[in-house]
């Protein structure tokens, strides 16, 4: 095992290395391109056996890789952003196929406006696919969550793609000390691809295709892979209690940081959250009882795990790094679905909104967060769901504006 | 924790500073974290790149608000605003500038109390987005004013970061460094780890209650037909294709085609005509051209030579 500064792309790379992934559909796209651009270099000079091929498209790459699945290879690839969007109805029709296999998704915001910096509306939008998800929140976990979701969607009973999210610039191109596991030390956890399900043999051609159903017939086999998608959260379990054994590094469900007697939570995912990590530590240091709670599992949703993280503390802050347009903050909803009902739910679960296209969260609006949460609990009532702006940047708006409109005006001038 | 900031424009090797920096930090056994920053990538854009680096893991990310150092590659980015090389400088910061003015001049140009210290800038530099090892300088003398650092932890870093480029250039980048931290020698140790805004007595945030605005206003579009042509890309350019018209042979069709920003018009005679404006200094048609007419100028001494002509 060697200790090494690694960006999050190096280490998405490093895991389909060390998974051994035999075939690797790929499209460019920023800031996900280094990750298929280091998997080639080591294909090209022979240092990772395997192929890797680059599609006209995504939705072509999600196809290939989902029909590579279904052939009883193991299949990386790798996207972001807009790609995930172009291929998402491919994500749906081979999440259906029962074929394993690992996408890293590079979050990045959306259009409109156009965006290189990061935010979780992406891989938001694909929640609902079929695919399991991962979020990581530092360069290790990325590569460990790539040997942790092949085991996860190979697992008889889960039979399901995964995506394992890292957060543009944030991770994808920063360094960060990172511990490579040794090749043996790998390939001994992860183990060799059994295809069960899926086959393909040389000199025996068959034929794959899905059935066109409706109504009962369809509904059963939707309801199947939303059964292997809950079994996920106790193979979950399991294989990272096997990981923690075998590499000496934990990644539960949920981390749960000073959260013991903790009265207050931010929950958030991704690597945000290593920034609440800093403000909870301050925050302890100014007397206050705050913690952290990151689903590092949103497929399945670790309800269950919350339910009880969650269990009589005063108030909560979800910080979302996403919005759905008319809703508000997607894990604020979700996480008010697990809690709805449940006699020692916090009284208080506030939504936030923020880090938006790569908008910084800074240390002084965790602290005005926690501040809001003491306030409201005392008070005895949830404050409005917040989108972080200041007046600063407003302000700035302001003058764009300004200057847009004197152009405007010039513009009419000349017409 | 230290906390640095390196800009520079795209092409000067501010990332690979940044590494340099990191793994010095990393070999002395310091937790690091280091990235670059920029939009579209773009040769000549204002980019930056941060370090951080302490003895507990690092849970800070992103854009470093109150730096320790601040590292300028090329000076003509201070006076640029989206370059953000002034934000967050307080007393403390040591400033570290690549300049052919000296330190009391900026000083006294910024009005700011911070040490400063100047990299003597070569002034006869051909291109500014290939300042030669400028990347390793910075970092030799950055690395230096740590005063944590040790001069092999340096050189290994260099040895490192730059091995796909061959024992040669590696060599003439390990002289510019290890000058460079010669040279920092009195000011060891003058760069101080900062401290992270406390939960007590910080200043609140000032959000603002957004309004609803008219889609008129709040839609991000441009409605300007051919506006484009407004965005001055000739600023990025440092260096300067020159036509010599009397080596020209009219061929137009071969550098107006090659150029990828349309920035060659043609004549009715087919004479091409650079359209300074929008040229970003690509070079490609200083290749491409079959007679060799079209040579290169660094863009400052052309605009020098402009100035000149301009008052005789």
């Amino acid at each position: 095992m060697s200790r090494t500064l690694m960006t999050g792309n190096a280490a998405a790379a490093w895991g389909a290395r060390l998974a051994r992934a035999d075939y690797v559909p790929a499209f460019p796209i920023t800031p996900q391109t280094e990750i298929i651009e280091t998997l080639a270099g080591w294909i090209d000079s022979g240092e990772m056996p395997g192929r890797l091929v680059t599609l006209e498209s995504e939705h072509s790459m999600i196809t290939a890789a989902g029909g590579a699945a279904a052939t009883g290879v193991r299949v990386f690839s790798a996207t972001s952003s807009q790609g995930l969007l172009y291929g998402m109805e491919m994500l749906y029709t081979v999440a259906g196929w029962r074929a394993p296999f690992v996408l890293v998704n590079v979050s990045r915001g959306l259009a409109s406006p156009i965006t290189l910096e990061s935010d979780h509306n992406d891989i938001m939008a694909a929640r609902d696919c079929g695919f399991l998800q991962l979020h990581c929140a530092t360069c290790q976990e990325v590569l460990d969550s790539i040997l942790l979701a092949y085991r996860l969607a190979e697992d008889s009973r889960v039979r399901l793609p995964v995506i394992v999210n890292l957060d543009g610039f944030y991770l994808s191109f920063t360094r960060e000390p990172v511990e490579t596991p040794a090749a043996e030390a790998a390939a001994d956890f992860i183990g060799r691809y059994d295809p069960q399900n899926v086959r393909f043999r040389a000199s025996t051609p068959e034929s794959q295709a899905v059935a066109v159903l409706g109504g009962s017939p369809y509904s059963y086999f939707r309801y199947e892979t939303h059964l292997a998608a809950l079994n996920g959260l106790a193979v979950y379990g399991e294989l990272q209690a096997e990981f923690r054994e075998t590499f000496g590094r934990d990644h539960p469900a949920v981390e749960a940081y000073h959260a013991a007697d903790a009265e207050y939570l931010f929950v958030m995912l991704g690597s945000f959250a290593t920034k609440a990590r800093e403000a909870v530590d301050r925050l302890r240091e100014a007397g206050h009882a705050v913690g952290l709670l990151r689903p590092r599992l949103l497929r399945p949703f670790p309800a269950e795990t919350l339910r009880g993280l969650l269990d009589g503390r005063r108030a909560v802050a979800v910080i979302d790094q996403n919005l759905s347009m008319g809703m508000g903050g997607v894990l604020h909803g979700e996480l008010l679905a697990a809690l709805y009902g449940h006699a020692g739910a916090p009284p208080v679960v506030a939504s936030f909104i923020g880090g938006l296209g790569g908008r910084d969260i800074s240390a002084e609006e965790f602290y005005e967060i926690a501040a809001e949460l003491q306030r409201s609990a005392e008070a005895g009532r949830c404050p409005p769901p917040r989108l972080l702006y200041t007046r600063d940047e407003l302000r700035e708006i302001r003058k764009l504006q300004a200057i847009a409109q004197v152009e405007r005006e010039e513009l009419k001038g000349t017409r | 924790m230290y906390r640095i900031r390196f800009h520079g424009r795209g092409g000067q090797g501010m990332k690979t500073a940044s590494r340099i920096l990191g793994s010095a930090f990393f070999a002395e056994g310091f937790e690091v974290q280091d990235a670059p920053r920029y939009g579209a990538e773009r040769r000549g854009a204002p980019i930056f790149a941060y370090v951080r680096a302490a003895r507990a893991p690092i849970n800070e990310r992103g854009i470093i608000r109150r730096p320790d150092l601040v590292i300028v590659a090329d000076d003509t980015l201070v006076p640029v605003p989206a370059s953000g090389v002034l934000a967050g400088i307080e007393a403390r910061t040591v400033l570290l500038i690549n300049s052919t003015a000296d330190a009391a001049t900026w000083q006294q140009r910024l009005n700011i109390r911070s040490p400063v210290f100047t990299l003597p800038a070569s002034a006869d530099v051909e291109d500014r987005a290939e300042l030669p090892y400028i990347g390793a300088t910075c970092a030799g003398a950055a690395a230096r004013l740590m005063g944590v650092l040790s001069r092999d932890a340096l050189a290994g870093a260099i040895r490192d970061e730059l091995a796909a480029l061959g024992p040669e250039i590696i060599e003439r980048n390990l002289e510019n460094a290890l000058e460079a931290w010669d040279s920092m020698q009195a000011h060891a140790g003058l760069v101080s780890e900062g401290d992270m805004t406390g939960a007590t007595d910080y200043g609140r945030p000032d959000w603002a209650e957004l309004p609803f605005e008219s889609a008129r206003l709040a839609a991000p579009t441009v409605y300007a037909a051919a506006n484009s042509v407004e965005v001055r890309t000739g600023l990025w350019r440092t260096l300067r294709p020159v036509i010599d018209h009397e080596k020209c042979n009219r061929c137009w069709w071969v550098c107006s085609t090659f150029c990828p920003d349309g920035a060659i018009d043609v004549g009715e005679d087919g004479t091409p005509e650079i359209d300074y404006e929008h040229c970003k200094g690509c070079m490609i048609c200083v290749a491409q051209c079959p007679p060799h007419a079209i040579g290169a100028m660094p863009e400052q001494q052309a605009q020098q030579a402009e100035a000149g002509g301009a008052q005789s």
